[in-house]
């Protein structure tokens, strides 16, 4: 066992800001691309969808 | 040969779609178990105490910039050689993801290094060819969206990714042809590993986690790719996620 209290966990032997700051960064990272991919996924499928229709009430008498 | 089928997009979109699940999934569970090992079965560095824990992100982040930049320039010359569809697909859909891990391997590259090295930053060969790769990733995607035919730019972005691809061995072997700060291989093909066993197996594990997010996350992001440029094909209109 590494650490007696969350308190030395969080603490990182005095290289919290270095550790932390990196971990955190990986995390924002991974997240932002996650986030951006979905949108784009969604952008994408409205736009699909949105011309299909609008070719549907084109061919419509 | 059976792998050929997914040359053809339709293909390639439901293969995609069946994949990214599992390889991100897969990526989850290798990260919580590699955070484990790391964290809290890893004991202290003798030497660093407990900021040698970003190694376990560092260095994965660094292999899989090179890594996915190789995959790429195979992508780029498959296209090239046997014009293939999908090949530019999934070169593109590969730069964001290893952009991203090279940033992190530089941003957490520097975070290790202010408090071992006291700099930040050093002008030495490792680091140098890790920006310049970097540059390569971000010249690769401006390139390849600042060309409107989707042809031109597959070709365009495959030279760029052949060219470059010759700066992940000089990043590689920096460390042995130069008298670089930045410290040899802890792990090589040649000889034993030179770290504990639980450092290194944090290591390798947090390394197939971020195999397997890039793999999940090529194929999410090719799909949409397909769907760009296969808009008019029939297939595209009877999927589900067209309906409503």
């Amino acid at each position: 066992m590494n650490w007696s209290s969350w308190a030395e966990f969080w603490d990182m032997g005095g290289y919290a800001f270095y550790v932390w700051g990196s971990y955190g960064v990986v995390a924002l990272g991974v997240a932002l691309e996650l986030w951006l991919a979905a949108g784009r996924r969604a952008e994408v499928l409205l736009t699909l969808r949105r011309s299909r229709d609008e070719a549907l009430a084109g061919d419509a008498p | 040969m059976f792998w050929l089928q997914y040359a053809a997009p339709q293909r390639l979109y439901a293969l995609a779609g069946r994949v990214y699940p599992l390889a991100f999934a897969l990526a989850a569970v290798l990260t919580a178990v590699g955070l484990y090992l790391g964290f809290w079965v890893a004991p202290a560095d003798f030497q660093q105490g407990q900021a040698y824990r970003i190694i376990f992100i560092h260095v994965p982040a660094s292999w899989m910039s090179m890594v996915i930049y190789v995959a790429m320039a195979f992508w780029a010359w498959l296209g090239l050689g046997f014009k293939t569809r999908v090949s530019g697909m999934m070169t593109q859909a590969l730069a964001p993801t290893g952009a991203l891990f090279c940033f992190l391997s530089l941003w957490t590259g520097a975070l290790w290094g202010k408090p071992m090295w006291g700099a930040w930053w050093v002008w030495d060969a490792r680091l140098t060819s890790e920006l310049i790769l970097l540059f390569l990733y971000l010249g690769y995607i401006a390139l390849t969206r600042a060309i409107d035919d989707p042809r031109r730019a597959d070709r365009a972005g495959a030279v760029v990714a052949l060219v470059g691809v010759v700066n992940v061995p000089i990043i590689y072997f920096s460390v042995k042809w130069w008298n670089t700060l930045h410290q040899g291989a802890s792990v090589s093909l040649t000889k034993s590993p030179s770290m504990a066993a639980v450092m290194l197996w944090a290591m390798l594990v947090m390394t197939l986690a971020f195999w397997a997010y890039a793999v999940g996350m090529a194929f999410y992001r090719v799909r949409q790719t397909i769907l760009e440029r296969e808009h008019d094909a029939a297939w595209v209109g009877e999927l589900k996620e067209m309906a409503a």
